[in-house]
């Protein structure tokens, strides 16, 4: 075979392979394994809203919408976003909708960075921002955040990562994959650092409603921050609609303008069914979310306490559905101790470096999973702690 | 209050889960859990457990009829009485009063269509104030106390993703 990776381009020959991806290839090959490792729901997308997008389909919705998306979802995307956040965006001018989150945030990144800005990426993060950054010709710039602080960023820690060329901040809270949250008080410690350095924030709050102690609360509702703020989220966690791709980013409408440019010369606009289905899950989807929410909140308080009674050290996550614990004892790195606890015990759990360098040392166990598997799961890592621990 | 209901949720889901379990999604220690399930028990607020079993797998073919049942009530206790009667056959899975056209649900299960016919025409038609019977027979099991039959729902999703 031809050698044809010449021609592909220096910037993405740049960008690492995603290292979930080498680790998922493995566990594809394993037999009987319980998974701890995924980044979604494990619930299927409400009945009423996936009724809602057949009714839809039926009634012939099957064009394109307008490249900002349904004004009927932007409208209820607005009243949502008040409820939630108490922020009042205009329908018309300042809310867009996308392909996921995911495109959003490559959407800001592309309108806001140009070639040597730099962009903060606290640290253990999602996978996409860093490369995201890159692909702008910009520079990913990782914040470390810290076990100790409830992976919390801190402000001195911020301010000592900003340079002339500081352009954007990321801020994923609820945060995957550690499950650490931002309170009220934390944000405004990051408020002086952010007007002063002139940053623009780009919020993924998609994890925002998966909170088990207190409301998220929303950088962009604290003083001088609206319009500082792209705020991005979506319906995959809150909705269980991960497989639907509706994402949204709010903002000022110069920056939301500007996404949208892009986003009509690429892809346009998201799918129609998709969008159909997101009306229903705002207008009709409180009372199935909240069960779920619910549910999830048994499964963090059964995940911590057992992975604490089998010997290893977890933050107690207050969001999102990640434990996020120190895997020290076994004396291992992060990827040899998946990749054991892989092949010796068939449970799946995610290196903690493949969010980053300073997620080295952890395991990310996600428990979006039944209390059978997580049960399961835990009784068999006891089993392999037993065996390596130092 | 709040507790017992949250207790009763999760026992209401899943029978089998532990006290221990269900202490730490409440944050409460497990005597504390076992005590309430205790005195629910004896309360006869829980009043029982069952197992949602597929007999087909096992290659059991029993009947299951739900039969509308027209009574004619009685001074003073009503529908209580025959309705009471009635939920004394062992046969009898579950007995409702209803509203509309007829008055009593009753479900009963049998091994043979022959077994039902002969308890509907011999034991419930002939009790003092039932009026009338009409008889359905379940051909086929969906879904039942929120457990769909056929095909439990697989997890569909990739073992690992970010």
């Amino acid at each position: 075979m031809n050698d044809m990776s010449k021609y592909v381009s220096r910037v993405v020959k740049s960008i690492p392979p995603s290292g979930i991806r080498k680790f998922f290839d493995l566990v594809s090959q394993t037999e009987g394994v319980v998974s701890l490792g995924v980044g979604e729901p494990d619930y299927v997308t409400p009945w009423h809203i996936r009724e809602a997008c057949f009714y839809s389909l039926e009634q012939g919705y099957t064009m394109y919408t307008s490249n900002q998306g349904l004004l009927e979802l932007r409208e209820e995307i607005a009243a949502y976003e008040k409820r939630r956040i108490g922020i009042e965006y205009s329908p018309a001018r300042e809310i867009l909708v996308t392909v996921g989150v995911s495109e959003a945030v490559d959407l800001a990144l592309r309108a806001l960075v140009e070639p040597e800005d730099e962009v903060l990426v606290p640290e253990p993060s999602y996978v996409s921002y860093a490369p995201g950054a890159t692909l702008t010709y910009g520079k990913a710039v990782p914040v470390q955040t810290y076990d100790v602080d409830e992976y919390r960023l801190r402000p001195d820690v911020l301010e000592s990562c900003i340079t002339p060329k500081s352009k954007v901040l990321i801020l994923s809270y609820p945060n995957n994959p550690t499950g650490g949250i931002m309170h009220r008080r934390d944000l405004e410690s990051l408020v002086d650092i952010i007007i002063k350095n002139d940053l623009i924030v780009i919020a993924d709050e998609i994890y925002s409603e998966l909170t088990y102690n207190g409301k998220h609360v929303s950088i962009a509702s604290l003083p001088g921050m609206k319009d500082r703020t792209v705020l991005m989220n979506g319906f995959s966690k809150a909705f269980a609609m991960t497989g639907w791709r509706i994402g949204y980013a709010c903002g000022h409408p110069d920056i939301i303008g500007a996404m949208t440019k892009i986003h009509q010369y690429t892809v346009m606009c998201a799918p129609i069914m998709g969008q159909k289905a997101a009306i229903e899950a705002l207008r009709h989807g409180q009372a199935e979310m909240k069960k779920m929410v619910d549910n999830y909140n048994y499964r963090r308080k059964m995940i911590l306490s057992g992975l604490r009674e089998i010997g290893l050290d977890c933050f107690e996550p207050r969001g999102a559905f990640y434990c996020f614990p120190s895997i020290k004892i076994s004396g291992m790195s992060s990827e040899e101790f998946c990749e054991k606890l892989l092949l010796e015990e068939q449970v799946a759990v995610v290196p903690g470096n493949a969010f980053g360098a300073s997620g080295e040392g952890f395991i990310r166990c996600c428990y979006a999973a039944s209390i059978n598997n997580i049960e399961e799961a835990l009784a068999r890592m006891e089993k392999f702690l037993n065996r390596h621990k130092k | 209050m709040e507790l017992e209901k949250k207790i009763l949720n999760l026992i209401e889901h899943d029978a089998k889960i532990s006290p221990k379990a269900i202490a730490t999604m409440l944050d409460e220690t497990e005597e504390k859990v076992k005590a309430i399930i205790d005195r629910l028990e004896k309360e006869k607020i829980i009043i029982g457990y069952n197992a949602v079993i597929n007999w087909e797998r096992v290659g059991d073919d029993g009947v299951t009829a739900m039969i509308d049942v027209k009574v004619i009530p009685e001074r003073e206790v009503g529908f209580n009485r025959v309705a009471e009667r009635i939920c004394r056959f062992p046969e009898v899975r579950c007995v409702y009063l209803m509203s509309g056209t007829y008055d009593l649900s009753v479900v009963v299960t049998g091994n043979t269509m022959k077994e039902i016919a002969w308890f509907v025409s011999h034991k419930l038609s002939t009790l003092d104030n039932v009026q009338s019977t009409v008889t359905h027979f379940v051909l086929k099991r969906y879904k039942q106390d929120n457990f769909i039959f056929e095909k439990a729902e697989e997890d569909k999703r990739l073992v690992v993703s970010p």
